[in-house]
């Protein structure tokens, strides 16, 4: 581009600059934050912990132990086992491994097709800003469980459906979200200035509107994880998410519920997983609120 | 989800439409209100209609061969698609689901052979009562808890309910049902394990645990919102002033503080109550409740699309009512809203 006739454009983005300068680093910021560094460390360890699943499993999750059924904490298993003799702490870790992958990669595309959508309406408005929204307010008008399961049992049981559930009704709350934040972002000064400047719109979208509005839909996919790992291990636990043989956290407190007065950890334990997962990823989603923050 | 903090929420009403509003039979600005919200809600209920219409589409293949399965007979496939409807062009098909619709027709259950209403009317009550329990258990926790946390602001009292949401924010309510069977019903028999029970009583009895469960899938949620709200109230010059009249400190955090920042809070259980009612599903399973999501789930196992169908046409449809009877409330609640 040719300095000369550009002025406005750098100027605002000169503007944009110096409010990010302006503040403490990035580092600085994330480690001044308790509840982004607890939950990190929280996500870390449980990530850590499925990932390392074949390492530190001992044990395949459908190995079959038939001496020692339901047994209790022992040196050989160090959870115990369910009816079958399957190890429990192997089970966690690779049930894990399954609902955290379908919960990470559920909300993979509900996120960039939400972001992209909701920035295009915010910042074009007119009648396809009108129908998009119709269509969020009836998806939204769905209890979400009750969309996710009609729809799972319509596409297929399993974590295909799954995927094809979360596709279909999740980008609704990312594309609300982004939506909102673009119609702030499209006022802006540096906006304004990028416009006037000669940039194509596609350029403003990507480098000028977009490092403003993606934080929030960041931020809110943290919570998203929660909410979809949640509806996972619910599926499980009804019989429609992931299928058995395969572990699932799920699956396993629906084996675990039919013990409640004699084994009664393993119905707690999977749910105890489930919690720790939950609080780290919720802390995590603080946490990037509060370091994402602009000023 | 973001609240409109209400120290934005400030509208003025210019003099010339006072005037205007004194006449006739919309000098009520509550009633122009209200009919205009019921308005607002057709458009969502038409799309409503449509998606549930376009599930059955979604099945992949033969949506007939799919639901009977491999062993079906080609006359029994044959047959199925006609009840279905499958065999007549599209815009027909919705058509009379529509007419079918209007006329209170929900399909027809292809296991039972009865009116999918008939199959699911029975279900109705519990699942109602069961969303209601739920709703008085979030806000009877989440008030007190959200005051707590605000009036006493990073101090442990705080943290304790923030850890307390945090908790709940990741916790599997059907897990929390069988943790609380295992507490309370195995251990120190105060609840029964499942069922309804037969007399008004037993039916409370047998929704209080159901109900906590399910209010805990929205509260930390609830407490969030509300504490936020509460302290903006909490700094505003209105507040400033009930102070220095010397009101009681307890009368300034649930009349002047509590009130107005309930105004989100609604909205906002307003706009949770669908998820609320989607955690129903599963707590109805957990504890032997024969209410609609039971009835859904039982509907899967039997592959009778219409009724499952008919169902999730229903909860959308609670749904939508809940909103706008939130909607009404908030109005209430706030006069400002009414006059926008």
């Amino acid at each position: 581009m040719s300095a000369a006739l550009t002025s406005p454009a750098p100027l605002g983005m000169i503007e944009a600059t110096q409010t990010v300068a302006g503040r403490p680093g990035l580092g600085s910021r994330v480690l001044h934050s308790p509840t982004f560094v607890a939950g990190a460390v929280m996500t870390a360890t449980i990530v850590a912990l499925v990932v390392l699943a074949p390492v530190i499993g001992r044990y395949s999750p459908v190995a079959l132990d038939p001496l020692h059924p339901l047994s209790g904490p022992s040196g050989l298993h160090w959870l115990g086992t369910d009816e079958l003799g399957r190890d429990t702490w192997s089970r966690l870790l690779y049930g894990g491994r399954t609902d955290l992958q379908v919960g990470f990669l559920a909300v993979v595309f509900p996120f960039c097709f939400g972001v992209f959508i909701g920035t295009v309406c915010g910042y074009f408005g007119g009648r396809l800003d009108a129908a998009v929204m119709r269509v969020v307010d009836v998806v939204l008008a769905f209890p979400f469980f009750v969309l996710i399961i009609a729809l799972v049992f319509v596409v297929g049981v399993g974590t295909h459906g799954i995927y094809i559930a979360f596709g279909l009704t999740d980008w609704v709350v990312y594309a609300r979200t982004t939506r909102s934040a673009t119609m702030i972002a499209r006022n802006l000064d540096w906006v304004a200035a990028a416009e006037g400047g000669g940039f194509s719109r596609a350029r403003v979208l990507w480098r000028h509107i977009l490092p403003n509005t993606i934080t929030q839909a960041i931020v809110y996919s943290m919570s998203d994880i929660v909410i979809v790992i949640l509806a996972v291990v619910a599926l499980g636990y009804l019989g429609l998410g992931i299928q058995p043989p395969a572990p699932d956290w799920g699956s396993m407190i629906t084996d675990g519920q039919n013990y409640l007065q004699s084994d009664q950890w393993m119905a707690i334990l999977p749910g105890i997983a489930v919690v720790f997962t939950g609080i780290g990823l919720s802390l995590l989603g603080d946490g990037l609120a509060d370091v994402l923050r602009p000023e | 989800m973001r609240t409109v903090p209400v120290s934005e929420v400030t509208v003025l009403l210019p003099p010339e439409r006072e005037g205007r509003l004194a006449h006739g039979l919309w000098a009520s600005p509550s009633l122009r209100y209200i009919v205009r919200r019921f308005l607002l809600s057709i458009p969502v209920l038409v799309g409503v209609v449509v998606v549930t219409f376009l599930l059955l589409r979604l099945i992949p293949g033969d949506p007939a061969r799919t639901l009977l399965g491999v062993h079906a007979t080609p006359a029994a496939i044959k047959a199925l698609r006609h009840q279905l409807g499958l065999d007549e062009p599209i815009w027909r098909q919705f058509w009379t689901y529509v007419y079918g619709l209007v006329h209170g027709n929900l399909g027809r259950s292809i296991y039972y052979q009865a009116p999918v209403a008939s199959v699911i009317a029975p279900c109705l009550p519990l699942t109602a009562a069961l969303v209601l329990v739920a709703t008085f258990f979030a806000i009877v926790i989440t008030v007190p808890a959200a005051a707590l946390a605000a009036t006493h602001k990073e101090q442990p009292s705080d943290h304790a309910v923030r850890v307390f949401s945090l908790m709940g924010l990741g916790m599997p309510s059907f897990w929390l049902g069988i943790i609380l069977i295992i507490v309370f019903s195995v251990d120190l028999h105060w609840f029964p394990v499942g069922g309804y029970g037969t007399t008004f009583w037993q039916h409370v009895h047998s929704l209080v645990l159901p109900g906590l469960c399910a209010a805990f899938a929205i509260v930390p949620v609830l407490i969030r919102s509300l504490r936020v709200g509460m302290l903006e109230v909490l700094g505003a010059d209105f507040i400033a002033t009930a102070r220095a009249k010397g009101l009681r400190t307890w009368r300034v955090t649930f009349v002047h503080v509590a009130r107005n920042a309930l105004i989100p809070t609604v909205t906002l259980l307003g706009i949770n109550i669908a998820y609320l009612i989607g955690g129903t599903v599963v707590i109805e399973r957990v504890f032997g409740l024969n209410g609609l999501g039971n009835a859904m789930l039982n509907a899967i196992d039997l592959r009778d699309f219409p009724v499952v169908q008919g169902i999730t046409l229903i909860y959308a449809v609670g749904v939508i009512g809940v909103i706008l009877v939130t909607d009404l409330v908030t109005a209430r609640l706030d006069p400002r809203l009414r006059l926008r």
